[in-house]
């Protein structure tokens, strides 16, 4: 054989041809037939006849080859096709190599871009979208009590306000036809009630009694053993709990046969009867920053006199809406409160979708988050987009030689196109990278009170948004390539001595516009940043009322046997005691800590007549004498308690300046009695207001009680010392062994930490936007360095020729930083109408900062413009070295 | 006995293709040549009926044709086996042989088969 080379490679030139392929091998084959019948001696008209009739039926096999022919040919195309793009990319990975700085560059940035905007992303689809962690989760209403008493202002708020009586509780359930069921929880969890004993040394548990239909209302199972049963959840029912998966793996190291066992709990042996699923974390739903380790029952009989106690969740039945809802417990609140004279609360209920309550609060935050981030990727795109054509100009004569030698438009395009979806996918990997990163370091910020945080990963919706972003960049980068091909003449960027000379100015100009608008989103968001900032700082500047530093807090534990007399001493030893370490120098005892769980109960001055309906109820904390000096509190007027306020004695309290102004109408209350309860007291003592429920709101009327004269809630022993909390913890927990050995190892936690964690959401927040803010900064004033670079490149000669005509270094650097500075400004003056936008919208996340703040808009402007006199004042200091006679020379 | 011919060479025409080219590049009309030396012309009744098996085997990639010129100096498209196709020739080889034995066996049988014990 003598292959004809690579025929088929020609037939491609006037495109491929099955019909006119089958029909030459065809008629190849009869004619060689006849060749040969010939040569055996038959007529060639016959021969003809015999081979068409050996052949069988023609037109049926060339149709089949017709049909065969054009199916390869296809799939012929697609190969090539792909082949095309496999030699694209291969092409575009040796350009890149050899440019180096510019795809790390790339890819760097697109990776930050992507990374922030697929981490927030995933951090709103778990806190906003997801569905909560039950079935049917729609389905599920949060009850809140007091409505009107809040809304009219009479109310504080605090966790007795919007929570209900079992009496509340149990006639709703009764009446209510909206329901399926409706179950409640304790919210006044404290940490102080449960030492887990019979598993190592005694261990102090998070708990949370829970009525026992509450796991089946959310529709929850347990992974192992089984729920409480009705009987368990009765007055002297047999004591049972139920643990987190988090608990059982963490200290019992996932046994498999816990179900069953029994442990202490205080003075009771209980059994746990089963373990919940690892997806449901309590803390994270109801209560962020606290984690629960045990479950045990809610006895509606034990609690019925304590009191507004439950936190009441209930889910609808399929055909009841929550407007409908509302509806019915509008009519049906107010006819038991007029049923039920003696009932003291308000319970006009708000009701509203669980998940609303859970995360309602953070949309605004999560939306300004996103919307930080949606404009890191706005600069991002318009920082790349600049370095593209930085890149393209660099590029013009290699384009346009390959335009030359035949390279269509489209090839090109598709080059460029093949370039930067290496680039793409190598950025969207790092920001992958980068939002696993970021997402897990989240989930495990135990420290951090925000919902459903501990559920944060990169989904599926995560990885499309993910894709979105890079898909997003994909597009602008198609339009500014394809804008800059069709701009490309082919014998201009040939005919050009210098590189990309004459594109030179236009591009210049649309470049500089890239730029201004780089600024002008970074502003927007270094001003929002600011804002942000100031009001983080405002709220760190809170007065608290109470000094963090220097203190320090343990759990304890002791058995008084509910006698108080016994209480007063056994408190009285351990904080003579620890005062006895070297180094400390005041101990105090509280039940319940600031920035913490709270309750109230009522107190009224006596002698003060009071219009109807007005709130006259405090918070309440029971404390031991010392507690106030251990805390930092100020006493402004009277004393602090005594170990002689004894349950003989009188009794005495100790209130805040807001409940003096609020219950004794700006009367000196010091020494006054006043009803607290069914009790009479003095007061003995006014402090200065502190922070209760949180930094930023503004105090409660509070009053102190002494331990030994009101049953307190378990017991905080705080602890002042300049000793370093680890050189502290050691002596405490010793000295409380030695007097109590059933002391559980509870952890010796500074003061601050409390405060930290109050606080953490908004630090949280903070910190991301400021973090964010610096990037866009970061991103543009690289945009700036690159335009102003590239000019003095271009004006090289004009420089040169400057300088030689007698112009100073110093006037050129002042010429080109000044050209740096110019594009800056009208950047910041667009950025400052956009941030002034933005920050109304912001206005609900601030804290005494208006808006408008002057100083911020000024700090965060001056640092713009710093920012960029320095980009520019980089490439301004090479102009300044141009050596004028080179520059001519080579002209 | 011309019955049979056909409907063996519908199972089999595929493997004979492949077999035919083992010794080298050849055009369709070479390959009915030489199926009709090699089998006594058993086989090919009608040669038309050789094209579509030889062009589905190019479109699975087991034979690539390239256009040459024949012995007598016309344009002619040569096949080829390719690396696929020589694999695929193997497994049919032994498929058939296992086939063929066992017809054989069975067809060669001079007694019926012992009855199983049990």
């Amino acid at each position: 054989m003598d292959p004809i080379p690579r025929w088929r490679r020609y037939a491609r030139l006037t495109g491929p041809n099955a019909g006119a392929d089958v029909d030459e091998e065809l008629r190849f084959h009869i004619q060689a037939k006849i060749d040969d019948l010939v040569g055996q001696g038959m007529d060639p008209a016959e021969a003809r006849r015999e081979a068409e009739r050996q052949f069988g039926d023609l037109e049926t096999v060339r149709a089949t080859g017709l049909r065969l022919g054009q199916e390869r040919e296809r799939r012929m195309e697609w190969k090539d096709y792909w082949a095309g793009w496999r030699q694209d990319v291969r092409y575009g990975m040796r350009t890149l190599r050899r440019d180096r700085s510019y795809a790390i560059i790339t890819i760097l940035v697109l990776a930050i871009g992507i990374g922030t905007n697929t981490a927030v992303f995933s951090v709103l689809n778990a806190v906003l979208l997801r569905p909560l962690p039950f079935a049917q989760p729609d389905q599920l209403v949060w009850f809140t009590s007091a409505r009107d008493s809040i809304q009219s202002g009479k109310a504080a708020g605090g966790l007795s306000w919007v929570t209900y009586t079992v009496a509340a509780f149990e006639e709703f359930e009764r009446n209510n036809r909206s329901f399926q069921q409706v179950t409640s929880y304790n919210p006044f969890f404290g940490n102080s009630e449960y030492t887990l004993r019979g598993a190592g040394e005694p261990q102090p548990v998070n708990g949370v009694m829970v009525a026992g239909n509450f796991f089946q209302t959310l529709g929850l199972q347990p992974v192992k053993g089984r729920l409480f049963t009705e009987e368990e959840c009765q007055r002297g029912g047999r004591p049972a709990m139920l643990l987190s998966h988090g608990f059982w793996q963490r200290h019992f190291n996932g046994d498999p046969e816990i179900v069953g066992k029994n442990f202490a709990i205080g003075k009771e042996s209980v059994t746990v009867v089963g373990v919940l699923p690892p997806s449901f974390d309590f803390g994270s739903v109801f209560s962020p920053g606290f984690r629960v380790d045990i479950y045990v029952p809610l006895i509606y009989d034990v609690v019925r006199n304590w009191g507004n106690t439950l936190a009441v969740v209930g889910r609808l039945k399929p055909t009841a809406t929550i407007a409908s809802a509302q509806a019915e417990a509008d009519v049906l609140f107010p006819q038991f409160k007029a049923a039920h004279k003696e009932w003291w609360g308000d319970y006009t209920s708000s009701l509203s979708a669980l998940r609303e309550y859970v995360s309602g609060k953070l949309r605004r935050p999560l939306l300004v988050l996103w919307s930080a981030v949606g404009l890191i990727m706005l600069i991002v795109c318009v920082n790349l987009s600049n370095l593209l054509l930085a890149r393209a100009a660099a590029r013009s004569k290699e384009f346009a030689i390959r335009g030359a030698l035949g390279a269509g438009r489209g090839r090109l395009f598709r080059q460029l196109l093949a370039e930067n979806l290496v680039l793409t996918a190598a950025g969207a990997t790092g920001g992958l990278a980068l939002a696993i990163g970021l997402t897990r370091y989240l989930a495990h910020q135990e420290s951090l009170a925000l919902p459903l945080l501990s559920s944060v990963r990169v989904d599926g919706p995560a990885l499309w948004w993910m894709l979105a972003m890079a898909a997003a960049w994909m597009l602008v980068f198609a339009i500014v390539a394809g804008f800059r091909i069709s701009a490309t003449k082919i014998q201009n960027a040939l005919k050009d001595t210098g590189p990309g000379m004459s594109a030179g100015r236009g591009q210049e100009r649309m470049r500089s516009v890239l730029v201004v608008s780089e600024v002008a989103l970074a502003c927007v968001l270094v001003v929002g940043a600011g804002l942000l900032l100031r009001s983080f700082l405002h709220v760190m500047d809170v007065d608290l009322g109470f000094d963090p530093s220097h203190a320090a807090v343990i759990r304890i534990d002791y058995d008084d046997s509910g006698d108080a007399s016994r209480r007063g001493a056994i408190l009285q030893e351990t904080i003579r005691r620890i005062e006895e370490i070297p180094g400390v120098e005041r101990a105090g005892i509280t039940d319940m800590l600031p920035l913490g769980r709270n309750r109230s109960w009522g107190l009224a001055a006596k002698g003060v007549s009071y219009q109807d309906g007005e709130d006259r109820s405090a918070l309440v904390r029971i404390v031991t004498p010392g507690y106030l000096e251990a805390m930092g509190i100020r006493l402004q007027k009277g004393r602090d308690f005594t170990w002689r306020d004894t349950a003989e004695g009188e009794r005495a309290v100790i209130i805040n300046e807001t409940a003096a102004r609020r219950f004794w109408h700006g009367q000196d209350a010091l020494g006054r009695l006043a009803q607290q309860g069914r009790n009479e007291v003095r007061v003995v003592g006014v402090v200065a207001d502190l922070r209760q429920h949180s930094l930023e709101q503004d105090a409660s009327p509070e009053m102190f009680l002494p331990a030994t004269q009101a049953y307190p809630e378990g017991a905080e022993l705080v602890i002042r010392s300049r000793l370093d909390n680890d050189a502290l913890a050691p002596a405490v927990m010793s000295t409380l062994r030695g007097f109590n050995p059933g002391q559980p190892a509870a952890p010796l936690r500074p003061v601050r930490g409390i405060v930290d964690l109050s606080v953490s959401p908004r630090r949280f927040f903070v910190l991301l936007v400021t973090g964010f803010a610096a990037i866009g900064l970061l991103l543009a004033a690289i945009g700036i360095y690159g335009v102003i670079s590239y000019s003095v490149a271009l004006r090289r000669q004009e420089i040169g020729i400057r300088m030689a005509l007698g112009a100073s270094g110093a006037q050129v650097q002042l010429d080109v930083v000044g050209r740096a500075l110019r594009l800056a400004l009208t950047g910041m003056v667009l950025g400052g109408l956009g941030s002034l936008a933005a920050s109304s919208a912001i206005s609900a996340l601030l804290y005494g900062t208006e808006p408008t703040d002057t100083a911020t808009f000024a700090a965060m402007v001056s640092l713009i413009a710093a920012i960029a006199a320095v980009a520019g004042y980089l490439p301004a200091r090479k102009a300044s070295r141009i050596d004028p006679w080179r520059v001519i020379r080579s002209a | 006995m011309e019955h049979t011919s056909l409907e063996l060479l519908r199972g089999t025409l595929d493997v004979i293709i492949l077999k035919a080219l083992v010794w080298g590049p050849m055009h369709g009309y070479g390959i009915t040549k030489l199926i009709r030396r090699q089998t006594d012309d058993a086989l090919l009744v009608e040669e038309g009926t050789l094209y579509p098996a030889l062009w589905r085997l190019e479109n699975k990639g087991f034979v690539e044709a390239e256009w040459g010129v024949s012995e007598n100096n016309r344009k002619a498209k040569f096949y080829s086996l390719t690396e696929l196709g020589r694999r695929q020739l193997q497994l049919e080889t032994k498929r058939w042989e296992a086939y063929a034995a066992a017809v054989g066996k069975m067809l060669g049988a001079v007694r019926p088969p012992l009855a199983e014990e049990g």
